[in-house]
């Protein structure tokens, strides 16, 4: 990797081509002229060392196939008990969606779509993009129309997906609830314990610059 | 140390959605089709305005309460530092711990961090641009994760619902902390890290 427009540091234009091989880093606009060989190798950026390529060229068919995991994954987690809860001859069972429609009274609407959003429909709207846009590339067919809007945006939803924190939030809620009543805990509880695992991995995978130069060499 | 050769050097513009070298002067990225600018020259405007609404919601989501517990008839309100306080009376250190980092520290902390980002990227300075960056990394990461107290309430309410026996409510601050948490994450995310760069490029360059 080397800085383009060569070691003189002139301000010019000289030997940028736009194409595949020079790379801009989106942290601080250095831009680096990477050769094709090191397509696959990782690479930081010299100056702020935010990564450019992680080096992961068979990331993809991975990335598609957790995200069509994830989709159906997610789909059991509504339906199935989450948490249940007793106390003496009492009783309650909530569902994620339970979770939701606690909040949905009156002026908590709008924290209860929230919610909504943030651990069901957000992670749920990324494996989808995800899946429209990559998915033709993973078995082989010409890309989808808007891919790269898709692709974008997958990207922009990833800090607003909360499934993770949730997780904690249900261990602290277990803890609070421990002394004033049973807890069992559901099948939807471990699946999305799962789920949570999965979507790591699959963030580790996601590398921006081998996506959008296979989306964009799919033509 | 070399000087590196930026987009806007080579009259370009970097997309800073999938990362294109695209010519200057273009409106949005041949290839996702994000906005491209070069220096977004309102960021510092707009994280200015979202830190403000997220310090201004911060306020009523301390001080109203969080929690309506009603346990034989009696209606006990708890707001955020009270609900600490419960969990070290039952201690529940660990737990306690989560809470407190999590819905006190990170948030105000947060609100300390990108003051200080702002204030500087705003003017000509001598910090080094790396602990800056590393500073607004852990800021836009971190942010998220206040949202764990939202979460708990959520889960409370819908478990704890045995009429008479029992019941958990939410409070208006549960409202008032989720859009603190959203305003504050927006005013991570205006931020502009290229202009942190650019500083230190300025000062380089007049000695």
């Amino acid at each position: 990797m080397e800085l383009a427009g060569g070691q003189s540091g002139k301000r010019s234009d000289a030997g940028i081509a736009e194409g595949e091989d020079v790379v801009g880093c989106t942290v601080c606009d250095a831009v680096y002229r990477l050769p094709r060989g090191m397509a696959d190798q990782s690479t930081q950026c010299a100056r702020c060392g935010h990564k450019l390529s992680f080096g992961t060229n068979t990331a993809l068919a991975w990335v598609v196939s957790l995200s069509a995991t994830n989709v159906v994954l997610l789909f059991l987690v509504v339906f199935l008990p989450f948490l249940e809860l007793r106390s003496g001859q009492f009783g309650s069972e909530a569902s994620v969606i339970d979770v939701i429609l606690g909040f949905s009274s009156g002026i908590m609407v709008p924290l209860a779509l929230a919610v909504l959003a943030f651990i069901l429909m957000l992670p749920l709207s990324r494996f989808v993009l995800l899946i429209y846009a990559l998915g033709p590339i993973a078995l082989g067919t010409t890309n989808l129309p808007n891919a790269a809007r898709a692709l974008r945006w997958a990207f922009a939803l990833k800090p607003w997906a909360m499934a993770e924190i949730f997780m904690v939030g249900v261990a602290v809620a277990l803890v609070k609830l421990a002394d004033l009543a049973t807890l069992a805990i559901g099948p939807a509880f471990w699946i999305f314990a799962l789920l949570v695992v999965l979507n790591a991995l699959q963030d580790t995978l996601m590398c921006r610059h081998t996506l959008w130069t296979a989306l964009t060499c799919n033509g | 140390m070399q000087r590196v050769i930026t987009a806007r050097d080579t009259g370009r513009v970097i997309c800073r959605s999938c990362g294109l070298v695209a010519s200057i002067g273009q409106d949005r990225c041949p290839r996702c089709s994000a906005r491209l600018q070069s220096r977004d020259t309102q960021s510092q405007q707009k994280v200015w305005a979202w830190w403000l609404v997220g310090l201004i919601a911060f306020i009523p989501a301390n001080l109203y309460p969080m929690l309506r517990t009603t346990q034989n008839f009696r209606t006990e309100d708890s707001t955020i530092i009270g609900g600490v306080v419960d969990l070290i009376d039952h201690q529940a250190y660990a737990v306690a711990i989560i809470v407190f980092v999590a819905s006190i520290v990170i948030p105000v902390g947060k609100f300390i961090v990108i003051a200080y980002l702002a204030v500087l990227t705003g003017r000509a300075h001598r910090t080094d641009p790396h602990r800056l960056l590393v500073l607004h990394e852990v800021v836009e990461f971190i942010g998220r994760w206040s949202m764990i107290d939202v979460f708990v309430v959520a889960i409370l309410t819908a478990l704890v619902q045995f009429d008479v026996l029992a019941t958990i409510n939410p409070g208006i601050a549960a409202v008032c902390f989720a859009l603190s948490v959203v305003f504050t994450m927006l005013a991570a995310q205006s931020f502009d890290s290229r202009q942190i760069w650019d500083r230190l490029e300025e000062s380089a360059h007049h000695g």
